[in-house]
């Protein structure tokens, strides 16, 4: 029973970790570069609902929405600022603006707020009718957090693989992902597509946050940092680039990561969730469910 | 039959590379015209500027009476000039109707007239009609070559731009594909042809060009330059 417990809430953590992969991978996919700073987005969009509902009190989903909001702007902006002026540069200059941009927000975050931990109050206490849900007669509790992550988190990814393979914004991603030039000839207007990616990624990243946040309640500047990391993982353990990839990826992490924490040690399992990174790398270089990249001359 | 496409003493750069020198050629409406020469002659160089993937230096390239070497790729396309780049470039994880389905993103004509065009060119290249539900990464290289072009005609294009449509392909499969060329010029596409194979090319176009290191250095008719001793020389091999 404490076994299913233990499950359940893995499950739970890796579906945050599966909606901030999710940003990754699409950033990745399309953009072909590595948005470090998407962890640190996820922060600010915890702060927004942390002084909108926490502490002025407002609907907590409205709180969520006008978080999302925040986010999407952010993430379009840092996109239009920091990566756009890059797009013909080699993508280590890509690479260490996006780790700038990471500290620029934390720093940012740290002088308006400072970098005392506040605590955070779950957005799922804020809806009245969202129970624990107790089962086998009492003996396995499952928190209202816990479900509302895990559901909240597949409807996105039903409906985002619907998106992209349903809508002709959709296909101009999947085609931008191909190949870039190619899809310029479709008449695929590029920086648009981008920038519309961005703007998705960094919508998902304000849910993450608030759902992290609503199970580990501690807020700080460097809150998104390790959850952006091991999404980070997450997606390349899933596939770089793949969309289920990241969900299963992030799925897998958040398992493997909390039965670690129950079973070997609490201290060790950030360890061995880097540990099974490098596993993967070397047995297969591509993620689970990352396709292999022919190159053709 | 007035000028579709005319080029004006355009300069480009491939990075420090001075790419293209002073080329100007032009395009009449209904026309097949070739451009042919060597590698690194700058054939696809000239076919990016034109379609909106490389900017020019100087210079300046018309089409249908607009100024088009200020604009962007995606709205060039949008003006009915679609390019079938070098070395097909389909989307190979998509299907072939993925892929046909993208060649009409920029139309706004309704599902019916864009159904038409699908069954047109099925009816055209009725190979990719068996594999319509494969990913197109799978198809061999002639298949992708036809997937190429019915996906640059999606778009109801007035001027087609081939990019080395033969290259690779076995001499079977090039004529097969210089076959389409010609129907789809006989339905009133103009076409610019890029190529290597240059005795194909010669034989199915109008009129020629021959790019030489970045400069035209010889144009005229396609029989005319098909029996000048120079490019029989250098481009036919005999």
């Amino acid at each position: 029973m404490q076994f299913l417990s233990y499950l359940i809430n893995g499950i739970s953590l890796g579906s945050v970790y599966a909606l901030i992969a999710l940003g990754y991978t699409m950033v990745y996919g399309i953009a072909k570069m590595l948005n470090f700073a998407h962890g640190d987005v996820i922060m600010i969009g915890s702060y927004v609902v942390f002084f909108t509902f926490g502490t002025s009190g407002m609907n907590p989903i409205l709180s969520i929405v006008l978080s999302m909001v925040v986010c999407t702007v952010l993430g379009v902006v840092i996109e239009r600022v920091a990566y756009r002026p890059l797009r013909e540069a080699p993508s280590l200059a890509v690479l260490i603006t996006a780790i700038g941009v990471s500290y620029l927000l934390q720093q940012v975050a740290q002088l308006t707020w400072s970098s005392n931990p506040k605590s955070f109050i779950s957005v799922i206490s804020g809806i009245p009718f969202l129970q624990p849900l107790s089962l086998f007669g009492g003996q396995l509790t499952i928190s209202a957090e816990t479900i509302v992550t895990i559901v909240v988190c597949v409807v996105i990814m039903v409906a985002l693989i619907w998106f992209v393979n349903n809508t002709s914004a959709g296909h101009a991603m999947l085609a931008v992902s191909e190949d870039r030039g190619a899809a310029q000839l479709m008449g695929v207007n590029v920086n648009a597509t981008i920038s519309l990616t961005f703007a998705i990624g960094s919508a998902l990243a304000a849910v993450a946050g608030a759902l992290l946040c609503s199970s580990y309640p501690t807020l700080q500047p460097t809150t998104g940092a390790m959850p952006g990391i091991k999404a980070f993982v997450a997606a390349v353990f899933g596939g770089i680039g793949s969309i289920p990839g990241a969900f299963l990826g992030g799925i897998l992490l958040g398992i493997i990561e909390n039965l670690s924490k129950a079973y070997i040690s609490t201290q060790l399992s950030d360890a061995i969730v880097f540990l099974v990174l490098i596993v993967v790398l070397i047995v297969k270089p591509t993620g689970l469910l990352g396709k292999k990249v022919n190159v053709k001359v | 039959m007035g000028e579709m496409l005319s080029v004006k003493n355009i300069n480009v750069f491939y990075g420090s590379i001075h790419a293209i020198r002073d080329v100007s050629f032009h395009v009449n409406e209904g026309e097949i015209v070739t451009l042919i020469g060597a590698n690194g002659a700058g054939k696809t160089t000239t076919m990016h500027a034109i379609s909106g993937l490389l900017k020019l230096q100087s210079g300046e390239i018309d089409y249908c009476g607009q100024t088009i070497s200020k604009m962007e790729a995606h709205k060039i396309i949008r003006l009915g000039l679609a390019q079938v780049p070098e070395g097909r470039r389909v989307f190979s994880g998509l299907t072939v109707q993925q892929n046909l389905q993208m060649g009409a993103y920029v139309r706004r004509d309704g599902k019916e007239a864009i159904q038409n065009d699908f069954d047109m060119v099925f009816e055209l290249l009725p190979r990719l009609k068996e594999r319509r539900n494969q990913p197109a990464g799978t198809l061999s290289g002639g298949e992708q070559q036809m997937l190429a072009m019915g996906r640059a005609l999606m778009c109801k294009p007035k001027m087609l731009l081939l990019d080395e449509p033969s290259m690779g392909l076995s001499p079977l499969l090039v004529k097969e594909i210089f076959k389409i060329i010609r129907e789809v010029n006989r339905n009133g596409v103009t076409v610019l042809l890029v190529e290597q194979n240059a005795k194909m090319a010669l034989e199915i176009a109008n009129r020629a060009y021959v790019l030489e290191t970045g400069t035209i250095k010889m144009e005229g008719e396609a029989t005319e330059l098909a029996n000048n001793i120079e490019v029989r020389k250098a481009y036919l091999g005999c």
